[in-house]
């Protein structure tokens, strides 16, 4: 049997990563809902500007919250540009071609971030205290880590309801014809939300490197969890992908500690199956 | 006699003459490197088979990683020859591929959804083989435990590639025969229609799911045959190579770049990016580790940028369109 307060611990980690967890997926899930492509590469744009957040700070010096609002404008410019290089292009294809397509991306970046930094695991030092509540050890990086990202997702709702451009963005999520019979520019939109959905990448990256150490495979140990999230919580419903997150979190944090790390992401990866075939349209929603 | 099948028979004449041609030492390279795109040829043939009916599978690394792991499981421990080893390990996968695809193809999983759910499958079963580290050896991979000769018949472990190689070049040939009895079959056309639209070709009276799960069934089959094929050959399995997301998608963009709706695009497409990652290699050596993967990624996204039906399937097309110009401008 194992120690109720392993578990609780556990349980406390299940859901500070939750936090960051579900900025990732909503970061991907804005940009699925608006241009309807799953970007397979999303989670590699965050191990870029990991290392951008890397090198800023153990070879530039730069303090950590700079270098983190950096990893902001980083991840914007990527969404940016993976917008106008690749997407664009291909906004006409079969959807396979462009699931390929960001595929084939993620393939580069992998491999480009190997040639170029090797595979070496890279972490930021940070000497951040280990908080101790009632024998719980929290992780003062992850409290943090997570209070920024809810209040990151929270900035996100208020820039979607608040604003003319956040309004137009749920339009088009919803109509994508009629909203260009009502004068919308589809393209600003598009590229709006890339901006947005990359800068959220890099949000993420800052808060990740102050817990995680970045190699070039990151995208690769964080990429899939993140599509299934997206889908488990219904493809562009962002409080579906929310709710995901912390269910995957605590499923992967619990089943790490009461079994292994790779039994954890195995229930969590069935249990996604399996509500696949149950609530193919997403966790919150009723079966037709 | 027709030229293109002329030409078929001097190239299977001169792949069959190949180990014998005198290479000056480069021989066991050079068969090493042909062995190696026999086997991804037919596994990329085998996805294909899915693929060019609209079923995009981003997990065959599951059913490859099965068949691998069966067979080579089975010979470690219990000394079963591969030859019964490999059919055992073809038959589990099929029943796990049609576990996994009654469902799919029940609740309508189509396009996206298929795709990660079948990525989902396809981790399920790395992450099984890394977690059950006691008897599969973790993500250290497992050696096949040696044969007592060097050329072993019961074991399927010899020495000397020029017997790898034909049982590769058969193995691959197996494989486009597969895919063209399958295309002058009445399944193609009722997969076909199955792909356009499940709706519409289920009220022409075609049964979509017993279609479905036998095309997925031959697919898992042909592609865990090749899985067992690759562990004989190198008699080293290991979960990252063989199972998980990263493999899948070799596989895929392998097919793609080649071109999936033709019988040579996964060949070409196979033999393509071995020889290109071969030639990188060379080049570079081990001084810039990830530019042949680099170089690779960039082509693959200008690819499906530019010719989506791939180097084959573009070349075919333009050959036919100018042969049908010149038909047209004669008469």
């Amino acid at each position: 049997m194992i120690d109720p307060i392993f578990l609780a611990e556990a349980a406390i980690n299940g859901l500070l990563l939750g936090g960051v967890l579900a900025l990732l997926a909503l970061g991907l899930n804005l940009i699925f809902g608006v241009i309807d492509i799953v970007w397979i590469a999303y989670v590699d744009l965050v191990m870029l500007a990991m290392y951008a957040v890397y090198f800023l700070v153990m070879v530039y010096g730069w303090p950590i919250w700079l270098a983190g609002l950096a990893a902001i404008g980083v991840g914007a410019l990527l969404g940016i540009g993976v917008h106008v290089l690749i997407i664009s292009p291909i906004l006409g294809s079969a959807p396979v071609n462009q699931l390929l397509a960001t595929g084939g991306l993620l393939f580069f970046l992998q491999s480009f971030a190997t040639f170029l930094w090797t595979t070496d695991h890279r972490s930021v030092r940070l000497a951040l205290p280990v908080l101790e509540v009632a024998g719980i050890f929290v992780s003062f990086a992850r409290l943090i880590a997570f209070v920024i990202a809810i209040l990151a997702m929270i900035g996100l709702y208020l820039f979607l309801t608040r604003t003319y451009i956040g309004t137009a963005i749920r339009a088009v999520a919803q109509d994508r014809e009629a909203m260009a019979l009502m004068g919308a520019d589809p393209r600003r939109v598009y590229l709006v939300t890339s901006a947005v959905g990359g800068a959220m990448a890099g949000l993420a990256a800052a808060l990740l490197s102050i817990q995680y150490s970045v190699h070039p495979y990151f995208g690769a140990a964080f990429g899939p969890i993140t599509f299934m999230i997206c889908v488990l919580g219904g493809l562009g419903n962002m409080v579906g992908a929310f709710v995901a997150s912390f269910i995957m979190s605590e499923i992967i944090s619990i089943g790490g500690v009461t079994w292994s790390t790779e039994m954890g992401y195995v229930i969590a990866f069935a249990l996604f199956i399996v509500m696949m075939f149950v609530r193919p349209g997403g966790i919150l929603t009723k079966r037709e | 006699m027709t030229p293109g099948r002329l030409a078929a028979l001097a190239l299977l004449a001169a792949l069959a003459a190949a180990p014998f041609v005198p290479m000056a030492g480069m021989r066991q390279y050079v068969l090493h490197v042909t062995i190696q795109i026999f086997i991804w040829s037919f596994i990329g043939g085998a996805w294909s088979l899915m693929g060019r009916f609209g079923l995009v599978s981003l997990g065959h690394g599951a059913f490859l990683g099965l068949g691998a792991y069966a067979a080579t499981l089975l010979w470690n421990f219990y000394g079963l020859t591969p030859w019964v080893g490999g059919l055992v390990a073809v038959a589990l996968t099929v029943g796990f591929a049609l576990v996994v695809a009654y469902p799919c193809s029940r609740f309508r999983i189509l396009g996206h959804y298929f795709a990660l759910v079948t990525l989902a499958v396809g981790e399920v079963v790395r992450l099984l083989i890394i977690a059950e580290r006691d008897w599969t050896g973790g993500s250290l991979g497992l050696t096949l435990r040696p044969a007592r000769t060097d050329a072993s018949l019961l074991a399927i472990q010899y020495a000397d590639k020029r017997v790898f190689y034909y049982a590769s070049l058969v193995v691959w040939l197996l494989g486009l025969w597969v895919w063209t009895l399958l295309d002058r079959s009445m399944a193609r056309a009722a997969m076909e229609a199955i792909g356009e639209d499940e709706t519409a070709a289920a009220s022409v009276g075609i049964h979509v799911t017993r279609f479905k799960l036998g095309i997925t069934a031959l697919s898992a089959a042909l592609t865990a045959l090749g899985g067992v094929l690759y562990a004989q050959y190198f008699t080293y399995v290991n979960p990252d190579t063989l199972a998980g997301i990263g493999v899948s998608l070799r596989i895929v963009f392998a097919v793609v770049l080649g071109g999936m709706y033709s019988l040579l695009g996964p060949t070409v497409g196979t033999a393509l990016t071995i020889a290109l990652s071969e030639y990188l290699r060379v080049i570079f050596g081990v001084k810039f580790i990830g530019m042949a993967e680099t170089i690779y990624g960039l082509l693959l996204v200008l690819f499906i940028i530019f010719l989506p039906s791939g180097i084959y399937g573009s070349a075919r097309g333009l050959l036919r369109r100018r042969r049908t110009l010149e038909a047209s401008a004669t008469a």
